[in-house]
């Protein structure tokens, strides 16, 4: 196994300006792809985090998402006194009953309206999410129009700040406080008191109810609430471990980005493949005498072969270390765009996960592989005394 | 063949008149050198160990199109070891054909190339370039060194084709430089050397492996009288020190002097020497 490495490097190195126009074009493109993929692996965080594991939401059956679900005010006790829902401190069941409304606000600066989720809570509402801080101000009291806005809500949108007030269902609603909630949902949403909301918008029954399910972790907890609420024909109502749950709502959107993830930079690719294709094609036709002088040599066709595929693939290689380098940056860069499945406003981050890093990285190679093997076939073929007869 | 004679008589003077040691301008040239190259040792061992090549009804065609247009026709040669054969006639005789069929870089249409006793007609590809490796070394007109790499890598190259680790090969191909006298020029890159220490670089490279034969194609036909005059004492040395086989195409009369002996082609077929 003659290996040609160091060779293939110091060809690749030699010509700087080829080579660099070539691995900026393989950049570009793994950065588009990186780019995409962070984007739908952000979203699907935000969405998964948003949920917690130990929680259950009880929806109405065939709802799939918070706003088309209703659960009437008299299955809602029902569904808490079932034996699989824990108990909170003071006895009672460690449960609330929300409702999820949207309503339009108009982003700071513009007349733009975006639609946001105004939550009504129940007092056990932030015992079940852990991951709701309060970070100013102080927590709405119950039977007051008072609301407290995510943080993300807060920056954006005008009238959210802490002693601001929105006007909406034909009230004044004072912000008391704002709260941090990470990287989930919950930090693009108002939350108020839930029988106050309920008033307010003249419902008759809530959206959700969240309850902590007795079993941690494994799989009979949820089971059991299930089999629950399917013995009593009153609950016509379907349970989804939180998580899932939030998971399921990003679904539709991720997947729309993946597929775009993968459709866009397949196009561009294209190009850089073409790129590489003719870098590697002028590096053959200006080495044919050399290849031949190495083919003399002794060397075999594989070794001619394998020296000029590696060296495409150090192109296409350093193309995709160089472009993910580039879209690992975009990690401190936020956006916030409207979820289609709940037409709401959501904030997330790229997000960068190693089988992120991994895909481009292969994207990248593959691309150099895919441009070098016609060229690197061709420089194999070379009849030796053809070769050496080059100019 | 009187005149073959002459040359080779010539030949033999002008080993006497000069200097046992090859590369003239380094000390390190000694002779003694040979023997890290070689697994032989000792000079006379290689010398000996040498084989033979002979040819026997080579014939070999080019087509162009429907067209074929014969090179060699029925050509029976025998070069003995440690032969110092120069190969000489008109542009299209079939001498650089002639050289590339022995050196095992092109195939013969029929007829048997023997090589102490292997005919290397019958070894397919991969085993042709194996046995390349092993056995021949190139010396070529415009050097054909490999730009991207410096002198002791490119005389390194054909040791990537041995099991050597990479501190034996670095070893042998400063030995192999220096035998040259190139020790002084090792990180120098071919294009920032003389067209004679280039060519030189190349006799290195050829000579690293340590094979029995050396094929050369014009090998001063790129460089000025004095740098070939260099060359060609070099060749010598190898051929008088080491025992290597020589086998040269030339179109230069004073290369042609130095060889032992002078075969004129023409029409792809072995002329007798009349000038």
């Amino acid at each position: 196994m003659a290996s040609l490495f160091s060779y293939s490097l110091r060809n690749m190195l030699a010509r700087r300006l080829t080579t660099a126009l070539t691995v900026g074009g393989m950049a570009l493109v793994v950065f588009v792809f990186a780019a995409m993929l962070m984007l739908s692996e952000g979203l699907r965080t935000t969405l998964v985090l948003t949920g917690s594991p130990d929680n259950a939401v009880l929806l109405r059956q065939g709802a799939k998402s918070e706003m088309e679900s209703a659960v009437d005010r008299d299955q809602a006790p029902l569904v808490e006194s079932l034996p699989q829902v824990a108990r909170a401190a003071d006895g009672g069941p460690l449960a609330a009953r929300e409702l999820v409304v949207l309503i339009t606000l108009n982003k700071r600066g513009t007349t733009k309206p975006s639609n946001v989720v105004i939550r009504g809570i129940g007092t056990h509402s932030l015992e079940l999410r852990p991951q709701v801080k309060l970070k100013e101000g102080r927590m709405p009291r119950f039977g007051t129009s008072e609301i407290i806005a995510g943080e993300s809500i807060a920056r954006r949108f005008s009238g959210t700040g802490i002693g601001e007030s929105l006007r909406f269902a034909m009230r004044d609603w004072t912000v008391v406080g704002i709260f941090e909630a990470g990287a989930t949902g919950f930090s693009s949403e108002v939350w108020g008191d839930v029988d106050q909301l309920m008033a307010a918008f003249r419902r008759s029954s809530y959206s959700v109810v969240v309850a902590r399910m007795n079993e941690r972790d494994g799989q009979a907890g949820l089971d059991g609430l299930r089999a629950g609420l399917a013995a009593d024909p009153r609950l016509q109502l379907e349970g989804k471990r939180e998580t899932r749950f939030y998971e399921e709502q990003s679904e539709m959107m991720a997947k729309f980005l993946g597929v775009l993830g993968t459709m866009l930079p397949a196009i561009f690719s294209l190009g850089a493949i073409i790129g590489g294709m003719i870098t590697m094609h002028a590096a053959v036709a200006n080495r044919v005498r050399e290849i031949g002088t190495l083919r003399a040599i002794g060397f075999q066709r594989r070794d001619i072969l394998r020296a000029f595929l590696v060296e495409s693939l150090l192109l296409g290689g350093s193309g995709g270390a160089i472009g993910l380098l580039l879209a690992s940056t975009l990690q401190f860069v936020t956006i916030s765009t409207m979820n289609f499945q709940t037409f709401s406003e959501l904030a997330f981050s790229f997000t960068l996960s190693p089988r992120i890093a991994i895909w481009s990285l292969l994207f990248g190679t593959f691309m150099g592989c895919l441009g070098g093997i016609l060229p690197a076939i061709k420089a194999a073929r070379l009849v030796i005394v053809d070769a050496l007869r080059a100019a | 063949m009187t005149n073959g004679r002459e040359v080779s008589r010539q030949g033999i003077e002008l080993a006497v008149q000069q200097d046992v040691g090859i590369g003239q301008p380094d000390s390190d040239a000694a002779p003694g050198h040979a023997a890290a190259l070689g697994p032989g040792g000792t000079v006379g061992r290689t010398a000996t160990a040498s084989p033979p090549i002979r040819l026997v009804g080579v014939s070999k065609a080019y087509r162009r199109g429907a067209q074929v247009v014969p090179v060699l026709t029925s050509v029976n040669l025998t070069v003995a070891p440690g032969e110092f054969l120069a190969l000489m006639g008109p542009s299209g005789s079939g001498k650089s054909t002639l050289l590339n069929l022995i050196a095992g870089i092109d195939r013969v249409d029929a007829g048997s190339i023997f090589v102490g006793e292997t005919d290397i007609t019958t070894l397919d590809e991969a085993d042709l370039a194996r046995w390349r490796s092993r056995s021949v070394g190139f010396i070529f007109q415009f050097y054909n060194l490999i730009p991207v790499l410096n002198a002791l890598e490119n005389v390194e190259l054909p040791l990537l084709l041995t099991p050597l680790s990479g501190r034996e090969r670095r070893e042998r191909a400063r030995t192999a430089l220096s035998m040259v006298g190139l020790s002084d020029r090792m990180d120098h890159y071919p294009g920032q050397l003389s067209g004679g220490q280039q060519q030189r670089t190349a006799i290195a490279r050829a000579l690293v492996g340590d094979p029995d034969i050396l094929v050369a194609d014009e090998p001063t036909g790129d460089l000025d009288r004095v740098s070939a005059g260099e060359i060609l004492d070099l060749m010598d040395g190898l051929n008088r020190t080491m025992g290597k086989t020589i086998i040269m195409v030339t179109h230069d009369p004073r290369a042609a002097e130095r060889a032992g002996r002078l075969q004129l082609l023409e029409k792809g077929e072995l002329a007798d020497a009349h000038p």
